[in-house]
């Protein structure tokens, strides 16, 4: 009877914790949205929330492919700067051959974000640069391949066809498709995480890059497999970024990269690898989008945005930690 | 020439054996003396460079440029103190940026230069700080705290100065960017980086502090048992950090004469760059202030011979990128050759032709698919 009871309690204690995560960030949600609906009476319309995801569509397809790179303890930088090359690069194709069937733009866009993500992936897993600087260092390299690409040039909204523009536009089903899109991307990666061997190989390689290898998962290949994996969702992204803004430029999603990892750690997933969920991820977009949004409503000055994204992550992160600490002090030994 | 540094006879007596196989060292190994190379790289940097124009070696041009890079090396210079312990500051650029907002924003509402520089300068160590508290004492990791930070101090320089500028400040000020020391033609800013270059070597090399810094890089739980002040020391590297990016912060608004709050954005991969190329170790433990230092000219001249072939800024970052992973990439490889790790078979041969296929492709479609864009921008002009 005594020697059963200490792991129940811990056992409990876990799954209070992991409750607990998603749960505060729904609570700051929550307050969020009050303090904000006590100001601003539109931030609690239907139509309102249908903006929101709108605007935070993009940064869900991205940002979990972002959690699943830092799920294997890592991080990749160059999401933003892939993002704008891919949509330099398709929407240059497309206004040279308008005739181009959409789903051939999609797949075009993917395969280019994919190209990108396996050079990331051969640095880090094959030449072991560390992830921060590998990606560091392509994100001022597709930066500049933008550029390059582009020569200083834009594409403006009349060079591109209207059905491309009706690709994120549209609203056949009620909704935006760009909504369906994201939606369709979480239900896969969380379909792949948690049902899928690779998915599970990837949480076991970020908690324990040892023990993973012992039990015969070919690490290597688990990590060259999220950078691609991120590229693509890079990919999809660039080809929706060029359609939902009916342009493509070269500052297109420029430090962009910095909202995916926000909204990945703000949903509960830990930088040190092995910890994090899609639902987690989903709230900690909608809570950046949901700031977003609030200050504009509320007429705060826009250059607000940036200090309060940055306060969001410094508080999540802290509160986090210091969360963790306690549930570890208090585990029974 | 060093390929049998081991005597024949080694193997014969048997106490030979231990003091020769002690200093075994492979070719290769002499490439780890990185600075050699970084010289040999300078050398021919400069020589390139001299090729391209006439006017490199002259000594106006040469001033102005190296003054360019002051603001980089003054960040760099405790960012190698940083990566030495096997942390990172990414928010140097974004502290930058925040210290020139809050100066140009009082210097705005006419107050005094010299006090709206010191409270730029107080901010900045603030900002340091905060990174150190959130790393040596709530114990984030680098990289998140000041992912956190870097967005932080920049949304606070734009909430500062907004779409303000600062602008119009005094000769006084501006000698910091632009003015020479006096009688020479060597801009104040490279004097005084070449002091502080001198002081942070002197303490990474020759003081029990710079040995700590090796210490907490190469074990950091092995330190904590050893007795060093791990927690303080890395509260004095992150606060040093941030005064030194809010120097860097006044000497940049000094030398551009005005302060948007977009000042200095991106500098932190350069400044970070730098310090790789300069043979610190990223992953903590190993670096030297020369090589660092060394790599800062070297980035500088590949920087200018860029600019004289009238390649664009944006353009140059990709040179700055590759530069920074193949200077890794390299001694990645470098370990895996005298660790006798690479080994070459059908299948991985298979695979690098396949990487190689996608690659061109990439690169073909890359050039090709711009090509009737080409046509049609020079068919109407």
């Amino acid at each position: 009877m005594t020697v059963k009871n200490p792991p129940a309690t811990r056992s409990n204690l876990f799954g209070t914790l992991t409750r607990f995560r998603e749960f505060g960030i729904i609570i700051f949600i929550l307050i969020l949205a009050f303090i904000v609906s006590l100001r601003a009476h539109y931030f609690l319309t239907f139509g309102n929330f249908r903006d929101i995801l709108v605007d935070i569509s993009i940064l869900v397809i991205v940002s979990l492919a972002q959690t699943m790179v830092i799920l294997t303890h890592g991080i990749d930088l160059s999401v933003g700067s892939s993002i704008g090359l891919v949509a330099m690069m398709v929407t240059y194709t497309i206004k040279a051959n308008p005739s181009i069937p959409l789903v051939g733009v999609v797949l075009l866009g993917m395969a280019l974000g994919a190209v990108l993500g396996t050079f990331n992936g051969l640095i880090i897993a094959v030449g072991k640069v560390p992830p921060i600087i590998a990606t560091l260092g392509t994100l001022s390299i597709y930066r500049g391949m933008v550029f390059l690409y582009s020569r200083g040039y834009w594409i403006s909204p009349y060079q591109l066809p209207n059905p491309f523009k009706m690709l994120s536009k549209g609203t056949p089903l009620g909704i935006p498709n760009i909504i369906i899109y994201a939606v369709i991307v979480a239900i896969l990666v969380y379909y792949f995480l948690n049902y899928t061997r690779t998915g599970r190989d990837i949480y076991a390689v970020g908690s324990n890059p040892d023990a993973a290898q012992y039990v015969g998962i070919r690490k290597q290949r688990i990590i060259f497999l999220v950078y691609v994996l991120s590229g693509i969702a890079a990919g999809l992204a660039g080809v929706l970024w060029a359609s939902r803004f009916e342009s493509a430029e070269t500052s297109t999603a420029l430090g962009f990269e910095l909202q995916t990892v926000a909204a990945s750690i703000v949903g509960g997933v830990s930088i040190s690898g092995g910890v994090g969920t899609v639902p987690g991820v989903l709230l900690g977009a909608l809570a950046l989008g949901m700031i977003n949004n609030a200050v504009t409503l509320v007429r705060i000055s826009p250059f607000w945005e940036q200090a309060a994204q940055g306060l969001l992550i410094l508080v999540a992160v802290v509160s986090d930690t210091l969360i963790m600490r306690g549930v570890q002090r208090n585990k029974p030994k | 020439m060093n390929e049998s540094p081991v005597p024949p006879t080694a193997g014969i007596q048997p106490v030979n054996l231990i003091s020769a196989s002690a200093p075994r060292r492979s070719f290769l190994a002499h490439f780890q003396r990185w600075e050699w190379m970084l010289v040999a790289l300078v050398v021919i940097a400069i020589v390139i460079n001299s090729r391209l124009t006439p006017y490199f070696l002259n000594g106006q041009n040469l001033s102005r440029t190296s003054a360019d890079f002051m603001e980089l090396g003054l960040m760099m210079l405790p960012m190698v103190f940083i990566i030495i312990t096997g942390n990172i500051d990414l928010s140097v650029a974004s502290n930058l940026g925040m210290c020139a907002s809050l100066m140009a924003v009082l210097w705005n509402l006419h107050v005094n230069i010299w006090i709206a520089a010191g409270a730029g300068m107080a901010v900045g160590t603030l900002g340091g700080v905060l990174n150190g508290f959130l790393i040596a004492r709530v114990k984030l990791p680098a990289l998140v705290a000041t992912l956190g930070t870097y967005a932080f101090f920049r949304g606070i320089a734009y909430v500062l100065l907004g779409d303000q500028a600062g602008r119009g400040y005094p000769p006084a000020f501006t000698y910091l960017g632009q003015g020479m020391l006096p009688g020479t033609l060597i801009p104040f800013s490279v004097g005084l980086f070449a002091v502080l270059a001198v002081v942070f070597g002197l303490i990474l090399h020759r003081t029990t502090f710079g040995r700590y810094l090796f210490a907490i890089g190469n074990n950091e739980n092995a330190s904590i048992f050893a007795g060093v002040p791990v927690v303080r020391i890395k509260m004095i590297i992150y606060t040093v950090s941030g005064f030194m990016s809010a120097l860097a912060g006044m000497v940049l608004a000094a030398r551009f004469g005005s302060t948007r709050p977009d000042i200095g954005t991106g500098l932190e991969l350069s400044v970070i760059t730098a310090a790789v190329l300069g043979g610190v170790d990223i992953l903590g433990g190993v670096g030297t202030m020369v090589g660092a230092v060394l790599s800062l000219v070297l980035i500088g001249l590949i920087t200018f011979g860029m600019g004289l072939k009238n390649v664009q800024d944006q353009v140059q970052t990709i040179a700055i990128g590759g530069l920074l992973i193949v200077s890794i990439l390299l001694a990645s490889i470098a370990r895996a050759i005298s660790a006798g790790g690479l080994r070459i078979n059908w299948r991985t041969a298979a695979l690098a032709i396949l990487f190689i296929i996608i690659f061109a492709a990439f690169f073909f479609f890359f050039y090709w698919s711009r090509a009737p864009v080409l046509k049609a921008v020079f068919g109407s002009a």
